[in-house]
């Protein structure tokens, strides 16, 4: 079971009247793992109607797969119990970490990529897959700092961590894009020496740009459209991989539904090949 | 993992307004503050957010700015030890109750706990009522010994302040607040009606009294005798039946199960 | 113990289901009770909060802040009176 090779779109509660009223054609819609751990009431009456018409990717933000602490037991027994009830198509979490001593920081906070994080990541990937019984995709972050102990290139790193534990990579593309900008690297240089065969979805989203003396800092905000430069990338790789289940990502400003089908319909137009729809 | 736990650990004092990590690196080493910020600025922002989201009231009465400040203090004293953020802030009405320099806004922390206990009702567990016919039949055969079971989501909220007002006071075309004549204790009953629809009515304290003995498990008879002076059982029975509260009914037998 | 409770409260309770059936007859479609909890009580105040993203909208801030309630708290009246308000230094 995997997610249809189309267009999809983060489900936003305020969407939901017209999601059900006009069915839209997408491939998938995608949701926050945690925001869809309370008990009952309105979110999940949502999420299993919603479920019903689409195929569905439960997107975790909390597991902190890349932080020193155990995983948390409890954490994963809410996902598994999320999954269990849904059963989606595809679950996927980060390759950051977010909490440490008990304390979560909620957000997606970066590593060095070293032997010993390599181990203990891949370690935690085992752990989730086997306690969810099923493969996840790891995704790649946005990172606005490098650390000097970092001796293992990101690429790499996400390569070992997929062979090693049989996961699957979840592209972002505006990841690659703020993260190489940031670091005054090119991203088709990444992109070249990403294992692309391994990728199970692709992420789209907009970001934020501040100028810093040396130049631009982007900030992964979702929180606009897809920038020109990451549309032009993601058909780059279209054109290498064929289709791929591919999300738009609006988590902040959320505009309405009609925007957010705009973008959804540029993805489902490069997917098809069609390139005009990097001009438009 | 003895290093990556000292780096987690710095990384969190940097988070919390130290200097950024010793190995944090950048093209031009003298930008690594600026770039730093955004992680410090992603967490106190998205907490915030998070905790505006579960007090909008509290965010109205107090002024945006103020909010954000006292968020910030509340974050660095109480921060979330779980990964779902609608877990986190329970400890926000206890926290303004003992901030000193809000002391004079006496129903701050009761309008919290209101804040609370509707997010509480709006995730909690889902449950159908129970069916008309089949109260009706246990009620005629339970006699005095009637037990009712109420949805997950009903609490009582026995305040001394007009907290409830003033709450409502502050949603959008509400009514205006009580004046300082009009000031009383006020009870709550905040429950999920259905899906979706939160209830947060002011109702007799009778009534307060007389729904928490049911949810401790009292039998309604027992129940009504606790509610005391001024209770209306007809009026109580009404209040849970119309929002559809009512769940389960059963006899008590000699000792309860 | 009052004389009327002895048979139980099925009485009451038929009473408080008659009156009540005109409110279940309400739809409880979801559209319609998402339209009812959209419409300003705030119903959806607790909903979904996690993102993957960052944001660059500033709230760190390194310096002091002055904790000054200045919000609507400032129009409501207790017997104390309107609440002086005594800036804090944080």
């Amino acid at each position: 079971m995997t997610l249809p090779r189309k267009a999809g779109l983060g489900f936003k509660p305020e969407h939901f009247p017209a999601i059900t009223e006009t069915k839209p054609d997408l491939g998938f819609f995608e949701i926050h793992a945690e925001n869809y751990m309370g008990a009952g009431g309105m979110p999940h009456a949502m999420l299993e109607r919603l479920r019903a018409d689409y195929a569905l990717s439960v997107h975790g933000v909390g597991l902190s797969i890349g932080g020193p602490d155990p995983l948390d037991r409890d954490h994963l027994a809410r996902l598994k119990l999320l999954c269990d009830r849904y059963d989606p198509e595809s679950f996927s979490e980060h390759l950051a970490w977010a909490s440490h001593g008990g304390v979560w920081m909620h957000d997606l906070l970066p590593l060095p990529y070293t032997a010993e994080t390599l181990s203990l990541i891949c370690d935690h990937v085992d752990e989730v897959q086997e306690h969810l019984g099923r493969r996840m995709l790891l995704e790649n972050p946005a990172t606005y700092v490098l650390f000097d102990d970092s001796d293992i290139p990101e690429t790499e790193f996400l390569t070992e961590i997929s062979q090693r534990t049989g996961c699957g990579l979840l592209l972002d593309v505006n990841n690659v894009f703020v993260s190489c900008v940031n670091h005054r690297q090119d991203p088709r240089a990444y992109l070249e020496a990403f294992p692309l065969n391994r990728v199970g979805e692709i992420h789209l989203a907009g970001h934020e740009e501040e100028e810093l003396p040396s130049g631009p800092l982007l900030i992964d905000s979702h929180g606009r459209e897809v920038a020109e430069p990451v549309w032009a990338l993601y058909a780059e790789i279209v054109s290498k991989t064929g289709p791929l289940p591919s999300l738009i990502e609006w988590d902040n400003d959320v505009p309405d539904f009609a925007t957010l089908m705009a973008e959804a319909k540029r993805a489902s137009m490069i997917l098809s090949g069609d390139h005009h729809a990097l001009t438009s | 993992m003895r290093s990556h736990r000292d780096f987690a650990r710095g990384f969190r004092e940097s988070l919390a307004g130290g200097p950024a990590p010793q190995n944090a690196t950048a093209q031009d080493p003298a930008e690594i503050e600026r770039r730093f910020d955004v992680y410090r600025n992603n967490v106190a922002h998205g907490l915030t957010q998070a905790l505006a989201r579960h007090f909008p009231a509290i965010e109205r009465l107090l002024g945006a700015d103020c909010f954000r400040g006292l968020a910030r203090a509340y974050i660095a004293e109480h921060p979330p030890r779980t990964p779902v953020l609608t877990e986190w802030g329970g400890a926000f009405p206890a926290y303004l109750a003992d901030e000193p320099s809000l002391q004079s806004l006496s129903y701050l922390p009761d309008v919290a706990r209101i804040e609370w206990a509707r997010s509480r009702a709006y995730h909690a567990a889902d449950s159908e009522p129970i069916a008309p016919e089949r109260l009706q039949e246990t009620a005629t055969r339970a006699g005095t010994d009637l037990c009712l079971d109420l949805h997950p989501s009903v609490q009582v909220l026995q305040l001394l302040t007009p907290a409830g007002s003033i709450w409502a006071s502050q949603q959008p075309g509400g009514p205006a607040p009580p004046r300082a004549k009009e000031w009383r204790p006020e009870t709550l009953l905040i429950a999920r009606r259905g899906i979706s629809h939160v209830i947060t009515s002011v109702v007799r304290s009778s009534t307060g009294r007389f729904v928490s003995a049911l949810r401790a498990g009292d039998t309604v008879a027992r129940a009504r005798d606790r509610a005391g002076a001024d209770f209306d059982l007809n009026a109580a029975l009404l209040l849970l039946v119309e929002n559809a509260l009512i769940v389960g009914a059963g006899i008590e037998t000699g000792d309860e199960s | 113990m009052k004389t009327e409770t002895t048979l139980g409260f099925a009485t009451a309770l038929t009473c408080a289901m008659g009156l009540a059936s005109a409110a279940h007859a309400e739809d409880q479609a979801m559209e319609k009770c998402y339209g009812v909890a959209m419409a300003g009580q705030n119903d959806c105040a607790a909903g979904p909060g996690t993102t993957c993203a960052g944001t660059a909208t500033m709230d760190y801030q390194g310096n002091a802040w002055k904790l000054v309630p200045a919000g609507t708290c400032t129009e409501i009246e207790t017997p104390h009176g309107m609440g002086s308000l005594e800036p804090k230094e944080m």
